[in-house]
């Protein structure tokens, strides 16, 4: 570390370089250490834990990660995380995007209606379990608004029904964020260019796909990461709402995880635990790396 | 007229979407002042006590605020884990400040050989969900013995890459030349980050706490997982089994729980917003 940091760019002089270079560390030592010891070398242990044998003194090669395959639950829980990530992202940035796009346009009232989207992002967990409770319990609103139109009451948390009422719980909670996203994105688009398409005589429509969409690519790339971290987060609702055990359809991977946890399943959750993570890197760089490239080839 | 429709269309549409947000906060609210035999009548299906469906008032038929006084005076417990949330929450986010503002001054003013490499590795441990590293933080927090105590929950949040990151963001926006101005000047590294950076970077400070209490607040992975005893659980980990007969007070108390949240996000929205946006921004 130091002797990367001694050799920098030499752009005030040598003594004022090391100066500098002394600076760094002391800026950021505290957050090194930390980061360093609460999550990088935990990180680097999980690794290693995940080909090592139950007492962790004998190496075991995959082992580990066949009985994790091997797994009912795990496999059920990929199953059901890989759905709702792919349910919940593409609706989350659709509508979110359409109602950016309308709340944009919207000069009277944009204000309050920013606050009112966003709201969601900070009401506690609990009080949101309050209202999952109230709206989709068997004898809950939502039944009695079935009930009205003839419906017989449903009981939509014990049911395959609960991953809808996840997915609602994750849109309600995050739309707000992810429109705010979008307007950001779409302020930053120059309205220069819309004039000249315009004098061009190019339509709405055409505006939007030629000049919109690819000027929002950055915007998506971030909104997908965010929307993919913050799809974990619905495990906080699902967990104080249905517990360890909640129906098969809301199972998740965060499930696993905990229960194995609780099991003291070290290998077991080492090896999910890496799993998850090689899978989440991926999709990240790859997404970044697609996205990147589609900017070259214009 | 038809000019008129289309203006009104995008209105009605996102006034049904704000009804969405609403409704359900309003249920909240109104429930933690309807009074008992009310609550009886219309939710005592939805509260395991009969068949009957629930129904929905606008407005309940009578208004009391006996939940909030038996809230407030009669149980202790509330105040305990609203307590408990206090300090968790807030030596987390101040603690994410003292360290994380340093080191994001280093990443957005300072340069150094392997400065993308690292702040990318921040990125990535920012991506991670807690599950993740939830066996080896505890196997850490264990051997530290902090393991049922609130350390369990400040510190490992205190380190937490994400306000790094948006206050990189911020503190990236202030020109350099205005540091290595008062660099000529002589002025050690500490005194620009103190006199310069921290009045200018304010904002994204702010942001950072923002984003991070709000996170903490809602934090229920950590507390569940890294403490054992029960009186230690903060707010958003504590679910009071719900009867007809408390259920006026659950409700003032998930409206209580509400409170702190949406105050700091009607006095700091702006802040809010800028901290969304600034991770929005590509490095």
């Amino acid at each position: 570390m130091m002797q990367n940091l001694s050799d920098k760019k030499p752009r005030v002089g040598r003594a004022h370089g090391r100066r500098e270079a002394l600076a760094v560390l002391a800026f950021l030592a505290p957050s090194l250490i930390g980061v360093c010891g609460m999550f990088l070398l935990p990180t680097a242990d999980v690794v290693r834990r995940s080909f090592l044998s139950a007492m962790g003194d004998s190496f075991v090669g995959l082992e580990n990660y066949r009985t994790v395959f091997e797994n009912e639950s795990f496999r059920l829980a990929v199953g059901n995380t890989v759905r709702f990530i792919l349910v919940c992202i593409p609706l989350l940035l659709l509508f979110s995007l359409g109602s950016a796009l309308l709340l944009y346009r919207q000069k009277r009232l944009q204000d309050l209606f920013r606050t009112t989207f966003l709201l969601p992002l900070v009401v506690p967990v609990t009080s949101v379990v309050m209202i999952i409770q109230t709206v989709f319990q068997k004898n809950g609103l939502l039944s009695a608004l079935c009930a009205a139109f003839g419906k017989a009451p449903v009981d939509w948390l014990n049911s395959g029904h609960a991953f809808f009422v996840m997915v609602t719980c994750y849109l309600w909670k995050y739309f707000g964020y992810n429109v705010v996203l979008w307007m950001a994105g779409l302020a930053a688009i120059p309205e220069s260019y819309y004039e000249a398409a315009r004098m061009d005589g190019a339509g709405e429509a055409r505006c939007f796909f030629a000049i919109t969409l690819p000027q929002l690519r950055e915007t998506l790339f971030v909104t997908l990461v965010l929307a993919l971290i913050n799809s974990f987060k619905v495990f906080r609702e699902a967990y104080l709402v249905a517990g360890r055990y909640p129906d098969s359809s809301i199972y998740m991977l965060q499930h696993v995880l905990s229960n194995w946890f609780s099991n003291l399943d070290m290998q077991k959750i080492s090896a999910a635990a890496v799993l998850l993570m090689a899978v989440i890197l991926t999709a990240v760089f790859v997404t970044q790396g697609v996205l990147e490239r589609q900017k070259e080839d214009e | 007229m038809k000019a008129n429709r289309k203006r009104l269309l995008p209105l009605a549409i996102l006034f049904l979407l704000a009804l969405v947000v609403w409704l359900p906060l309003w249920t909240l609210l109104t429930g933690a002042l309807t009074p008992t035999s009310e609550i009886k009548e219309r939710l005592s299906g939805v509260l395991g006590a009969s068949e009957g469906l629930a129904q929905w008032r606008f407005l309940p038929d009578r208004i009391t605020f006996r939940h909030v006084v038996e809230l407030l005076l009669d149980t202790p417990e509330f105040f305990r884990v609203f307590w408990n949330s206090c300090i968790q929450v807030f030596p987390a986010v101040a603690g994410q400040v003292l360290v994380g503002a340093p080191a994001a001054w280093a990443f957005s003013q300072l340069r150094f050989r392997g400065r993308k490499t690292l702040f990318r590795l921040y990125i990535v441990l920012m991506i991670l969900p807690f599950q993740v590293t939830m066996a080896s933080s505890y196997i850490v927090l264990s051997d530290l013995s902090l393991i049922d105590t609130p350390w369990a929950i400040i510190l490992p949040s205190m380190f937490s890459a994400f306000p790094v990151f948006i206050m990189t963001k911020f503190f990236a926006g202030i020109p350099r030349e205005m540091m290595e101005a008062a660099r000529m000047d002589g002025a050690n590294e500490w005194a620009i980050f103190l006199r310069i950076g921290l009045p200018l970077g304010l904002p994204g400070i702010l942001s950072a706490a923002l984003l991070g209490f709000v996170e903490g607040w809602n934090a229920v992975e950590q507390p569940v997982t890294f403490l054992k005893t029960a009186s230690l659980l903060p707010l958003s980990a504590f679910l009071p089994a719900t009867t007809v007969e408390n259920a006026g007070v659950t409700f003032v108390c998930a409206v209580i729980a509400l409170l702190p949240a949406v105050l700091i996000f009607l006095f700091g929205q702006q802040y809010l917003e800028q901290g969304i946006v600034a991770s929005g921004i590509k490095e």
